[in-house]
């Protein structure tokens, strides 16, 4: 005979010598609030389609421009000055959070100096201090290398300089943070087995802080491809608002032109939040007795199991 | 014959709480050295200034004739740089209470890594090595583990082996067997005692008594920074002289 009780979920009775209970088969509790949310978001959506609907835009303008020669270029001018921009962040960002955590009071003192200058000021104003350096600097002289400044800073070079080094002040943080998060003893273990303090910090401690620096740091490559528009007026860059501003000029689909632009950088950030994915799973090996399924094997998972329902929440 | 491990006058404060007050010892060759006593009274820090884990403040503390940290010229002493200490840390051993397992690394890549990264060793020759010294500690078929799939016991095993892979001319065990259930203490001990019979000198700091008893060659007593008693293990531990050792012993026998 079963009773029914008003218990949430079915669970596993325990093995035991006896004979083994009857499971439990109790009517589960009714969400009741799940089916009044659902009808009051579809209600939403249907509002905002419905409001954007009948909109005065041209849709139709956005696909015979989607792929157009200078939204690709500009397209791909946006992916370059990110990747290259966060390379110089990433790279710059991990020496100065290495300074910052240095002995050496000088080292520590100029990091300290270069996160407060450039995380303190905006990004558009640096990227227009960049571009604009030849009225304060007419002559770049390295030594080894010459020119008038105004052909040296083209809009790529003040948008890389521009958000390379304000990102690096970014970065620095996020991997001091994560230097930090390393447990002492690993660093102890390492010095113990004869290793130097910057093979420990490239063996040991930098591989295990990877877990703390990957996600705020996808976090700030989707912000870096968004933030590139900003070259854009800043300096000039051609990227990709930019050629979707100049077709939405010359065509008279502006907004158009701008929905395009926000079609591509969600495309965008979701193709590098996938990446995100793989790499944050990379670096959890070790510290998850099992890893997290990717989309790929949770998909099979589903559809093998299908109205198989508990045990993943 | 030069003792391995020499410690004349050892003080060493962490701000002003003063930790060692001053410890005079001597370690022979090949012999098993049990430090014991209360917790706070300095025996792991002592442990730790052997290979300069800790720097000590007062007092001359040398390995196998060489001191430790320092360069002595004349009557001044220079301190060394980061690369000669470090050369100094790779002929030291050292087991930790917690494992301190490189967590992202499989049980035989944790072996190899210092051998590679300090020694310059081949990877192969490396690996060759490191799978017979996890075999010796009985984890020959755990050598692709990662530490978060091996038990306390387990993992304690690769830090011996790991320790073992610089060949080194002492060993420096703290507390380790602390961290793991009851159940799991004998095995790690086994493998020290197999270490042992093969003439490692071994300085461990331990609650185990029976092992201290069975395995040492001198035991000595610390409390509050200082070495209150020493001398073999059966005779101590048996027939302790200071009330201060006698209380301590009848609360962990």
């Amino acid at each position: 005979m079963t009773v029914p009780t008003e218990k949430a979920g079915p669970e596993e009775t325990p093995p035991g010598s006896r004979p083994a209970p009857e499971a439990i088969r109790a009517i589960p509790v009714r969400h009741y609030g799940r089916w009044i949310s659902t009808l009051v978001v579809l209600a939403l959506v249907y509002l905002i389609l419905n409001a954007f609907a009948g909109a005065d835009v041209n849709y139709g303008a956005i696909p015979d421009f989607l792929l157009s020669a200078s939204v690709l270029e500009g397209l791909g001018a946006t992916v370059l000055i990110s990747l290259l921009a966060m390379a110089i962040g990433l790279v710059l960002g991990v020496v100065l959070a290495v300074m910052r955590l240095s002995k050496n009071p000088v080292t520590s003192s100029v990091a300290w100096t270069y996160v407060w200058l450039f995380r303190g000021t905006p990004v558009y104003v640096q990227l227009m201090i960049w571009f604009n350096l030849a009225l304060i600097f007419p002559y770049i002289n390295l030594g080894f290398y010459r020119d008038e400044m105004s052909d040296f800073m083209t809009p790529f070079m003040a948008a890389l300089l521009g958000l390379g080094l304000n990102e690096a002040a970014y970065m620095s943080e996020i991997v001091r943070a994560g230097i930090q998060s390393v447990d002492e003893g690993q660093t102890e273990a390492s010095h113990a087995l004869g290793m130097t303090q910057g093979k420990t910090l490239r063996r040991v401690v930098l591989p295990q802080a990877m877990r703390v620096i990957v996600p705020p740091t996808g976090n700030e490559f989707l912000n870096m491809l968004k933030t590139s528009a900003l070259a854009a007026s800043a300096a000039q860059y051609e990227e990709l608002l930019l050629s979707a501003q100049n077709i939405g000029r010359v065509s008279g689909a502006v907004v158009e032109m701008l929905f395009l632009a926000v079609l591509w950088y969600l495309i965008l950030t979701s193709f590098f939040s996938i990446g995100q994915f793989y790499l944050e799973r990379y670096y959890a090996r070790g510290s998850l007795r099992q890893l997290p399924l990717t989309p790929w094997q949770k998909i099979k998972v589903n559809v093998a199991g299908f109205g198989n329902r508990g045990g993943l929440g | 014959m030069t003792p391995m491990v020499k410690s004349e006058g050892v003080h060493k404060s962490f701000g002003a709480t003063h930790v060692l007050k001053g410890i005079d010892l001597e370690v022979a060759p090949r012999e098993v050295f049990c430090l014991v006593g209360p917790s706070g009274s300095g025996k792991s820090t002592f442990l730790r200034c052997i290979n300069h884990l800790e720097k000590i403040n007062a007092g001359r503390l040398s390995v196998d004739g060489q001191l430790v940290g320092y360069r002595q010229k004349g009557d001044k002493l220079y301190e060394l740089k980061e690369r000669e200490v470090a050369a100094q840390r790779r002929d030291i051993g050292m087991v930790f209470q917690r494992f301190n397992l490189f967590p992202h690394m499989t049980a035989v890549e944790n072996v190899m890594e210092a051998p590679v990264q300090v020694k310059r060793e081949s990877k192969a020759a490396a690996r060759e090595r490191a799978v017979k010294l996890l075999d010796r500690v009985g984890l020959g078929d755990k050598t692709n583990n990662y530490p978060a799939q091996l038990s306390g016991g387990q993992q304690q095993r690769v830090a011996i082996a790991r320790a073992l892979a610089m060949q080194p001319k002492l060993m420096l065990f703290d507390e380790p067997t602390s961290a793991l259930d009851p159940e799991l203490v004998g095995e790690v001990l086994d493998v020290m005692r197999g270490l042992a019979e093969d003439g490692m000198t071994m300085i461990v700091v331990t609650h185990e008594m029976g092992f201290a008893r069975e395995v040492g060659d001198s035991i000595v007593f610390m409390d509050d920074g200082v070495v209150v008693e020493s001398g073999h293990p059966r005779e101590v531990l048996t027939n302790p002289r200071h009330e201060r050792t006698k209380s301590f012993l009848s609360k962990v026998l």
